[in-house]
């Protein structure tokens, strides 16, 4: 699914990489915890978080993510937007839960990581 | 001879710092022209120590070597050590304060984590004096 498919699903606010809208992303990922995201996810992901902080940048730039979807209405500092511009990412920000997130994108055909081995 | 040598410092709690020495590791290599996928194994086991480095050690390095064949990374620590690390191997197992959760970290992955994508693992600790892990990568 193209990120600009995503941002309109998710009536999100883009709030970096508006010239990034054209990747494409084959799964999603819903976690707040970033040490799970270390252990499931590889490139080609999109990031569903309540976390906001600036380990959510430096995790998703270890695995190659490059898109981050904020929920809750969550906004990244400028610190974090900074970190994230360095690394090329797009992030987002939608008001809907992560629960609800979740299941606009999977509804619309958005799959999830396989299970791990 | 390695193509490159270097050692990274990390301090205890310095969270602030947290990734940049995984994120310098992990461009050097994209200029060496590594593979993307092995690239990913390594940064996240860099990661995963550096995080515990700062989490659970009293400071200590990282060292960062390059061959033809293979990337290794030698990390030690000046203590406290870890008491059963039989224990700390096991997915979901961890000692990590309630400040680290909230940061979303500490669910006990780290370890198991590093095992599973280093292409070898090696760890020694001794209560009272550090923990030393040895993980190599094949890059051929």
């Amino acid at each position: 699914m193209v990120i600009r498919r995503i941002a309109e699903l998710l009536d999100a606010q883009v709030v970096l990489g508006a010239d990034k809208l054209d990747l494409d992303v084959g799964a999603a990922f819903s976690s707040d915890m970033m040490s799970d995201v270390l252990a499931y996810v590889t490139g080609g992901t999109v990031l569903l978080t309540g976390m906001v902080n600036e380990h959510v940048i430096r995790t998703a730039e270890m695995v190659d993510l490059e898109c981050i979807v904020f929920v809750r209405g969550k906004v990244p500092t400028k610190e974090i937007i900074d970190l994230a511009e360095e690394n090329g990412m797009v992030l987002m920000t939608t008001a809907h839960t992560l629960y609800v997130t979740s299941g606009i994108l999977y509804s619309n055909g958005l799959e999830g990581i396989g299970r791990r081995e | 001879m390695p193509l490159i040598a270097e050692i990274f410092e990390v301090q205890k709690d310095d969270f602030v710092a947290a990734g940049e020495a995984s994120a310098k590791i992990k461009r050097t290599l994209k200029k060496l022209g590594v593979g993307s996928e092995v690239i990913r194994r390594i940064a996240v086991c860099a990661y995963e120590v550096e995080l515990n480095l700062i989490i659970h050690s009293l400071g200590g390095t990282i060292d960062f070597s390059v061959t033809q064949e293979r990337v290794t990374l030698v990390v030690k620590d000046v203590g406290p050590g870890i008491p059963n690390v039989d224990l700390a191997m096991r997915e979901g197992w961890s000692t990590a304060p309630e400040s680290v959760r909230m940061m979303g970290f500490g669910a006990g992955m780290g370890l198991p984590n590093m095992k599973r994508n280093a292409d070898e693992f090696d760890i020694h600790s001794e209560m009272g004096v550090g923990t030393e892990i040895t993980m190599k990568f094949n890059i051929k």
